[in-house]
């Protein structure tokens, strides 16, 4: 039985104790520099502007070379984190909190038996029922290619997969006799949720939080790449390999630049979910 | 005559480095049962299990021998043998009958199929199904076909022990190893398994080597006794000489915390006031069946009511009806002559209180203890800050947990401790009536003593009148005043301690005396 | 009827209801098209005759019920609309690419499910050894990468830069089956064989696991059963439900994955048909793969589901059961 004190603290504490968990913010915090101090660096770094012409395009002589209209690879390289992390942010908050507020409602009231459970659920299962990326592409097609609207079609279709997980640690939660006490006492449902089940499932929730991440950049790096996501000539990571991996062979850099930036933030975020989820594991196990 | 199995020095340590078996010794002879007891994280199982040469995951043998010496073979041993050779004595030469069959037996395999195993790995030479017919009649189960392809969840929980004890005896082995076979079934069954043990021992000189927290089924079963706590044997004897005239302080401390029926503890009746709280005809149905039908109670100011039931009886139902956590049916509840409203008011919520079986699932460990005291107040009351934060410290005080635990968290906190706190949640709006459910049971014999002791100067100090639900007839003398029995819904009996123990007029409760293991009785 | 045709077909009463309502959501799509559906349909250069005569055949007059009706009805029916794009009928469009993905989907289910299971298992069986721990760290690696990502890695491997012994993107000529070339095959397999490896394997680790610590695996072991008894009697029927779900999900995951790659590898099946779709704003091919795919989904876990049904006694048996 570990001391649990105040909740996300501890866990998180505990979490860094982990080798993995360091090396995995060590990565993360790698691409998110580069990704943030990148626009400025750039010009600095290399001499040239973001839509500057350097020279003959797929040139490979020069830092990175140069990309499919002979603009700086590297300068545009720098320049191009940003539309990633935020979108992927922004998705991730709303698959979040979307998807922690129904699913605690829906764990919660499935202990009452209201027919509150049943309906969110099933509502989810449709979701459930198009891969991530399809749902995306559906929307495209119908409502145009827009930043904001990628960025919520992705939340929205994380809402039933946090959802489950939450509704899961809510009804093993909401079992538990302090609840009941709590109902017992009067309290009303809204207080209920936020001060007795919450602070006691923070531990998935957090899980979900990095796994949700994770995929988020991975759907809107993917959709960039897809052409589908951010238009030129704006400078993002996934665009910048659609534009240059017909070159691959004479100019890699343009592809694998954003390449590797992708994946060692991805890898990164997933080394760090892993060891909460561990982490997470073994508390919830000792406290039980 | 010589021991069987013979455990020297036995050290253990988990592989973080910390020892939790000191050198630990005891011995076993044919046809012996030595009781190996001790509270939960004494070290009794781990101290056991190295008969089989088995350490579970994070624990590793780090000193110490097992000999065996059995009727075909001997090994010096146990513990340095081959993994091979280990194998081959497992189940065959020494076998184990575990804690909980629920968990235990293959929920995907056949009744037959879990028992025959044993034989079939051991190259049993004869045949196999009539061995195995013959070991399920032994425990006193049918040994046909039809019981043979039977899966564990079509049995019962005691007919699933009795799988598991025909499992351990079908190969003849020459020790055996109990880990509290009887956690989790009631009084009667428990008894028929126990008569099955003592008498599988005797006939066929086996070593067995019982595990368990529970003095008082000691008393009735083994022929010695050892005592463990924090991982050393603290004493060692015949049972009569150890529970009669007991050396070590702890292993006396153990046998005072036990209840028991023939103790008389001297103690002041209870005035018999006016009725506090009254039912009549509560009923209330799962399905099509009725888990309560027509109960009629009463608990008067200051006195403490014994229900009385086994799992299933509707206790539980019963008294989270009368604190208003569950909808009854039927019935009508009256407060002070006042009807209970649906739902009650706050004054009736204050008034009746409740508190739960296991005080590791009704403290929110999110919460310090000040902070869980404070929800009734601040849901109930209309007290102030201040006010609230006054009477936290007071209730505190008063169940001996003083004002350094206001700001701790449930996780660092024993269990005595926790359910202390769960009982000063429960006094914090000084209710007229307090409902205990199983509030013992989760806890060990010691704890649970302290809690006792805890309740009845409670109800000394604050004159509370407390429904005491339990399913230990045992713990009657000392906290009640009036019991009432329940069983399939209904109340059998009902009467005064003296009257229902001297005097018991329903056949359940006389077959609940019967079977109820008392230490007073040594073999 | 036994429990267990009850619940089964309770179970594809529920699959039903679903892939009903998703119908629904795709049919409800084409009504947040902006301006006129039928123009937006067959796109900008299509002549007023065209558009007049899809209006009417959309009998975009109609009320929306009506119109997802005779939708529905096309649909189950084979009809699967009309591409803007190649202005002519959806199924002949797709005709030969669903054959040419589910080719994709199935090599890569038949290479990953037998190396995922037996490196999943491998590791829950030598949990804390460093087999275990290279196994664990390679597959979360791997699942933190996007389908481009290992993908475009590949391609860098064996295609372009370090070695270059198989094509970078499929060669077939339009009209010639994938399978006449498969070197082409390698790389698109290989990728997706990656991404759902991972999965497999912490899911199969994980379940395996849980089981190798249950009470009855201990009492097999005390028992003094061989090993290979323990393992294969009392531990690996119980994987059976969970694994049969984990193939069913990896299945599923392919679906979406295969968008990606096919786009990638310039792969002619209906994921590159989705993407050109989208970009094309062909609304109705856009409609009718998302249908195919989510109709796959469902259909996929329904059959999971049901293997994790028949898998468990307690269900197949409860009906002659008293006890718990």
């Amino acid at each position: 039985m570990t001391a649990a004190t105040s909740a996300p603290a501890g866990l998180l504490r505990r979490t860094f104790r982990r080798r993995q968990a360091r090396v995995g913010a060590a990565l993360t915090l790698l691409v998110v520099a580069v990704a943030l101090l990148g626009p400025v660096l750039g010009p600095l770094l290399t001499g040239y502007g973001v839509d500057d012409f350097a020279g003959r395009p797929f040139r490979a002589e020069g830092l990175a070379g140069t990309d499919d209209l002979g603009r700086d690879v590297l300068t545009r390289f720098l320049a191009g984190g940003g539309p990633v992390l935020a979108s992927a942010v922004a998705a991730t908050a709303i698959g979040i909190v979307g998807g922690a507020v129904l699913g605690m409602l829906a764990g919660y009231s499935g202990t009452t038996g209201s027919r509150l459970d049943p309906l969110i659920m099933r509502g989810g299962d449709v979701l459930l029922s198009f891969p991530q990326l399809v749902l995306a592409l559906l929307a495209v097609a119908v409502l145009g290619s827009s930043g904001w609207l990628l960025v919520l079609v992705i939340g929205i279709t994380h809402i039933p997969r946090v959802a489950r997980v939450a509704r899961q640690a809510t009804l093993s939660v909401a079992g538990q006799d302090y609840v009941l006490a709590a109902r017992m006492y009067g309290m009303p449902r809204r207080r209920i949720l936020a001060t007795e089940v919450l602070p006691n499932i923070t531990g998935p929730l957090m899980v979900e939080l990095g796994l949700r991440l994770t995929y988020s950049i991975g759907y809107v790096a993917s959709l960039s790449f897809l052409g589908l996501g951010v238009q030129p000539p704006a400078a993002d990571w996934g665009l910048q390999i659609n534009e240059n991996r017909i070159a691959l062979t004479v100019a890699p850099w343009g592809v694998l630049l954003p390449v590797l930036a992708i994946a060692v933030l991805t890898v990164g975020t997933n080394m760090v979910t892993d060891a909460l989820a561990k982490e997470s594991a073994d508390t919830t196990g000792g406290v039980a | 005559m010589s021991a069987t199995i013979e455990c020297t020095g036995l050290r253990v340590a988990t592989t973080g480095g910390r020892e939790v078996l000191h050198g630990v010794d005891w011995a076993v002879a044919p046809g012996e049962i030595l009781a190996l007891v001790g509270e939960s994280g004494s070290g009794k199982t781990t101290a056991a299990l190295a008969a089989l040469g088995h350490f579970r995951a994070g624990l590793a043998h780090t000193g110490g021998t097992v000999r065996f010496a059995g009727h075909t073979e001997s090994h010096d041993d146990l513990l340095t043998l081959p993994v091979a050779t280990l194998r081959g004595v497992r189940g065959r030469l020494v076998s184990y009958v575990p804690q909980d069959p629920a968990l235990s037996l293959n929920p995907v395999l056949r009744i037959g199929t879990q028992v025959a195993e044993v034989l079939t790995a051991h190259g049993w030479d004869g045949d196999v199904t009539a061995r195995v017919r013959e070991a399920l009649t032994d425990v006193g189960l049918p040994g046909d076909d039809d019981f043979l392809a039977r899966y564990p969840h079509q049995l019962s929980g005691g007919q699933q022990q009795r799988v598991g004890i025909a499992a351990a005896f079908v190969h003849r082995p020459d020790a055996v190893v109990l880990d509290e076979p009887t956690t989790g079934l009631d009084v009667t069954t428990q008894d028929l398994v126990l008569d099955t043990v003592r008498e599988l021992v005797t006939r066929s000189g086996t070593a067995a080597l019982y595990i368990t927290h529970d003095l008082a089924v000691v008393a009735g079963l083994a022929d010695r006794v050892a005592v463990m706590q924090a991982g050393e044997v603290v004493e060692t004897g015949p049972v009569r000489g150890i529970l009669t005239a007991p050396e070590h302080p702890y292993t006396r401390a153990l046998i005072a915390a036990v209840p028991d029926l023939a103790r008389v503890p001297d103690r002041d009746p209870s005035p018999a006031g006016e009725p506090v709280l009254r039912v009549r005809g509560a009923g209330k149905r799962y399905g099509g069946r009725a888990v309560l039908d027509g109960v009629d109670l009463e608990l008067a100011a200051g006195e403490c009511l014994m229900l009385l039931g086994e799992s299933g009886s509707g206790k539980t139902t019963l008294a989270r009806g009368l604190s208003g956590l569950l909808p009854l049916d039927a019935g009508e509840l009256s407060l002070h002559g006042e009807p209970l409203a649906t739902p009650r008011t706050w004054a009736q919520l204050r008034s009746v209180q409740y508190v739960f079986q296991s005080p590791f699932a009704s403290l929110n460990p999110r919460r310090t203890l000040a902070s869980s005291l404070e929800v009734p107040l601040r849901h109930l009351t209309d007290l102030d800050a201040a006010a609230r934060r006054d009477r936290v410290a007071d209730m505190l005080r008063q169940v001996r947990l003083g004002e350094s635990f206001a700001h701790r968290y449930p996780g660092g906190l024993s269990g005595g401790e926790r359910q202390r706190a769960a009982i000063a949640r429960a006094l914090v709006t000084a209710p007229d009536v307090l409902v205990c459910d199983e509030v013992t049971s989760a806890l060990d014999v010691s704890v649970q003593a302290s809690i006792v002791e805890l309740l009845a100067t409670v109800r000394r100090e604050l004159g509370t009148a407390m429904l005491f639900v339990t399913h230990n007839i045992a713990l009657a003398r000392e906290v009640a005043d009036r019991i009432a029995v329940l069983q399939h819904g209904r109340i059998v009996e009902q009467g005064t301690v003296e009257q229902v123990l001297a005097d018991p007029r329903h056949d359940y409760t006389r077959e609940l005396l019967a079977h109820t293991p008392s230490m007073t009785t040594p073999r | 009827m036994s429990p267990l045709a009850r619940m089964i077909l309770r179970r594809l009463a529920v699959s039903v209801l679903i892939l009903v309502v998703v119908s629904v959501l795709i049919f409800a799509a084409t009504l947040l098209l902006p301006g006129d559906p039928a123009r937006a349909i067959l796109g900008q250069q299509a002549t007023p005759e065209r558009v007049a005569a899809l209006s009417e055949q959309l009998g975009l007059d109609r009320p929306a019920p009506e119109r997802y009706l005779s939708w529905l009805g096309g649909v189950l029916t084979g009809d699967l609309g009309y591409s803007a794009a190649t202005q002519g009928p959806v199924t002949e469009l797709l005709g030969g690419r669903i054959g040419a993905s589910a080719l994709l989907l199935v090599l890569t289910a038949l290479v990953s499910t037998p190396v995922a299971l037996a490196l999943g298992a491998r590791a829950a069986v030598r949990r804390g050894t460093r087999t275990d721990s290279a196994v664990s760290g390679t597959s979360l690696v791997l699942a933190a990468l996007p389908e481009f990502v290992i993908g475009v890695l590949l391609v860098v491997l064996f295609a372009t830069s370090v070695l270059r012994i198989l094509p970078s993107v499929t060669i077939a000529r339009p009209g010639e089956p994938v399978w006449a070339r498969p070197e082409q095959l390698v790389l698109p397999v290989l990728t997706l064989a990656l991404v759902v490896i991972p999965y497999v394997v912490r899911m199969m680790r994980a379940t395996l696991s849980e089981t190798l610590d249950a009470g009855y695996v201990e009492m097999a072991r005390l028992k003094g059963l061989p090993e290979r008894t323990v393992l294969l009697r009392h531990a690996v029927p119980h994987t059976i439900g969970p694994v049969a779900q984990v193939i069913a999900l990896q299945l599923a995951w392919l679906a979406g994955g295969v968008v990606v790659v096919e786009f990638l590898f310039r792969y002619p099946g209906i994921g590159q048909a989705l993407i050109d779709a989208v970009a094309n704003r062909d609304v109705q091919v856009v409609q009718a793969i998302t249908l195919i795919i989510a109709a796959f989904y469902v259909l996929v876990n329904l059959a999971a589901d049901v293997a994790g049904i028949l898998a468990d006694p307690r269900i197949r048996h409860s009906s002659t059961g008293g006890g718990s």
